[in-house]
């Protein structure tokens, strides 16, 4: 069958959003990352604000994602993505903003950053994927490493007792009355796919209320960092990281 | 119309960042420099100008402020003094590197470490020599009085955004502090215009618009080397600023900026009382700096004394400058200690006079 039979109008069901660029995606095979970006690309297409959204990339395996968000895009230093999405929101009030953080940026080194942009409200929206690893400096450990689980900076598993413990950094900001809007989702089955892209759309609409942070979690897998095949991986997530960070809302609007 | 008004340095400067259209300014508390934000909290410029002012929770988090509004194509500025400058450095280095225009204000007090409040220039090497990592360059203006503070805000902001580059005005606990005559200039308003490096949301049927400073390929990285390289030579031919005093005549030559340089004023005058022909060159940009007059006047000297509060770094430029051709010594008060005439005087004629 050639590409011209199959791409045909009938079965043209679904089409890459242009809010993403052509650009090949430098993640690894089986990576949450593609995926996550493009629930975002298509929240940002489907509200038309392409032309009025500005990006902050991380420190981390998404530091490229400017190459991939077909929106203006700054780059900021490690763990500092909160504190310069202030500074674009604060210029240009009328823009949606969002961030796009790991756990090591947004959890450890930028956690001040993080925490104070949340305790502000800034009308911003913060994307967060957590696979509980550092994938890009190659495995090492995160701030929200599960108990036991090995990485190259905790090769007999992680000790809480010396190590500290995985860090909720999500339920913290969910207490900040700076928050609006608070979930946590994953993009491992096409349900759970869907459910994040609606959490992105809502929070995106909800910045235009001027209401505070809205802060969306992805628990990700990490399969080079894990050290398991793309299928592996997502099953470890289910029955391990799924019931220390458990998938829902944690805050939503008052009604 | 002309506005005169007696100000404290650290609010005249942020009186002057309001009235140069600044968009934004995010800050943090510390001493000797908390008047400038206190002052901008106090003004509300948001209902003069719309300028924002935000107290961050760290140095850190407000130079990276700074790099998202600068990204924006806006007036940002920030200050702080020596220990906060030093936290700054990650951001500035960041701005450098992605090209972004800002101003910065360092009210310089001793060191190292949390070291002391008072008045100081120790942070010499580190406003001109870079600060942060990578090869980089600030502009680096320097002050002796109220009115140059609230001049170099405007000059500063037209510098930085002329040259896409982080500004540093190096003021110190001496000038932030004191009260004195200045003139204001009048408002100028906000810029409108949206240069095409900014993010301010992508155009249609244009290429998005990326701030970074990451360039994975060494021969990319290399070519952005080569065109800050290029932009800071355009920077010395171009900006180079300075005042002579007293060199006409003279056969021995101080070599000071900032508060210091009045000092050295003072010193050169009772100089000149007991005969001693010296002249006094204040450099008035650190970066780019005035090697090429301090070269020429040293053929005619038969010595140069740097004055500093600090344990000798300025003479290390000038002795570049110099290049051998006359001697070259360093006096220096340091730790929030400020010289005094007498023993400037006396440093001339001991080391470099009788040396």
């Amino acid at each position: 069958m050639s590409e011209n039979t199959i791409k045909t109008p009938e079965n043209l069901v679904y089409e890459k959003t242009s809010v993403m660029t052509d650009r090949v995606l430098h993640y690894c095979p089986g990576c949450g990352h593609g995926t996550a970006h493009r629930m975002l690309a298509e929240a940002i297409d489907e509200l038309g604000i392409q032309g009025d959204t500005i990006g902050v990339a991380p420190v981390g395996c998404s530091v490229l994602a400017y190459y991939y968000f077909d929106v203006d895009m700054q780059e900021a230093a490690h763990g500092r993505a909160p504190a310069v999405a202030t500074g674009i929101k604060r210029v240009l009030p009328e823009k949606y903003v969002f961030t796009y953080q790991g756990d090591g940026d947004l959890a450890a080194i930028g956690t001040a950053e993080t925490i104070h942009a949340c305790n502000r409200g800034e009308n911003i929206l913060v994307v967060f994927i957590n696979n509980g690893i550092y994938g890009m400096t190659g495995g090492q450990m995160a701030p929200t490493t599960l108990e036991g689980m090995k990485s190259s900076t905790s090769p007999r598993g992680r000790d809480v007792k010396t190590m500290g413990n995985p860090l909720k950094i999500t339920e913290l900001v969910a207490q900040l009355p700076g928050t609006y809007f608070v979930t946590r989702q994953s993009v491992h089955t096409p349900a759970n796919v869907r459910k994040t892209k609606k959490a992105l759309k809502k929070a995106l609409e909800y910045q235009k209320l001027n209401k505070g942070t809205c802060f969306v979690e992805v628990v990700a897998n990490c399969p080079s960092g894990w050290k398991m095949t793309p299928v592996q991986s997502n099953k470890w997530m289910e029955e391990n990281m799924f019931p220390y960070y458990p998938l829902g809302d944690i805050k939503v609007p008052e009604k | 119309m002309k506005e005169l008004r007696l100000m404290k340095g650290n609010e005249a400067l942020a009186e002057a960042a309001i009235r140069a259209g600044a968009d934004a300014y995010f800050g943090y508390p510390i001493t000797p420099q908390s008047e400038v934000i206190e002052y901008l909290m106090r003004e509300n410029p948001a209902d003069r100008t719309g300028m924002q002012v935000l107290q961050a929770e760290s140095e850190i988090a407000a130079i990276n402020m700074v790099y998202g509004a600068a990204g924006c194509g806006k007036r940002v500025m920030t200050s702080s003094s020596s220990p906060g400058i030093s936290l700054k450095m990650e951001g500035v280095s960041y701005i450098a590197g992605a090209e972004l225009p800002c101003l910065l204000v360092n009210v310089v007090r001793g060191g190292p470490g949390l070291g002391t409040i008072q008045p100081s220039q120790s942070d010499y090497f580190q406003a001109v020599k870079g600060g942060g990592h990578g090869d980089y360059k600030m502009i680096v203006l320097a002050p002796a009085t109220v009115q140059e503070s609230v001049d170099y805000v405007k000059l500063g902001f037209e510098l930085a955004f002329k040259y896409r580059n982080p500004v540093m005005i190096l003021s110190d606990g001496i000038i932030g502090q004191m009260m004195e005559k200045v003139e204001l200039f009048e408002q100028q308003p906000r810029s409108k215009e949206e240069p095409e490096w900014a993010t301010v949301g992508k155009k249609e049927g244009k290429d998005s618009v990326i701030v970074t400073s990451l360039q994975l390929q060494s021969e990319e990285q290399e070519k952005v080397n080569l065109r800050l390289q290029a932009k800071y030579r355009e920077v010395e031919k171009n900006e180079v600023m300075y005042e002579t005093y007293n060199c006409e005549d003279a056969e021995y030559l101080f070599a000071a900026f900032g508060s210091c340089a009045r000092i050295t004023r003072k010193a050169m005058e009772m100089a000149r009382k007991k005969g001693i022909k010296v002249g006094l060159i204040r450099p008035q940009t650190l970066y780019p700096f005035p090697a090429d007059a301090i070269s020429e006047l040293s053929e005619r000297m038969k010595g140069i004394l740097t004055v500093e509060m600090n344990a000798g770094q300025m003479v290390e430029d000038v002795r570049l400058a110099v290049n051998g051709k006359t001697p070259v010594e360093h006096f220096g008060r340091f730790g929030g200690v400020i010289p005094s005439p007498e023993e400037i005087l006396e440093a001339l004629e001991q080391k470099i006079i009788g040396g």
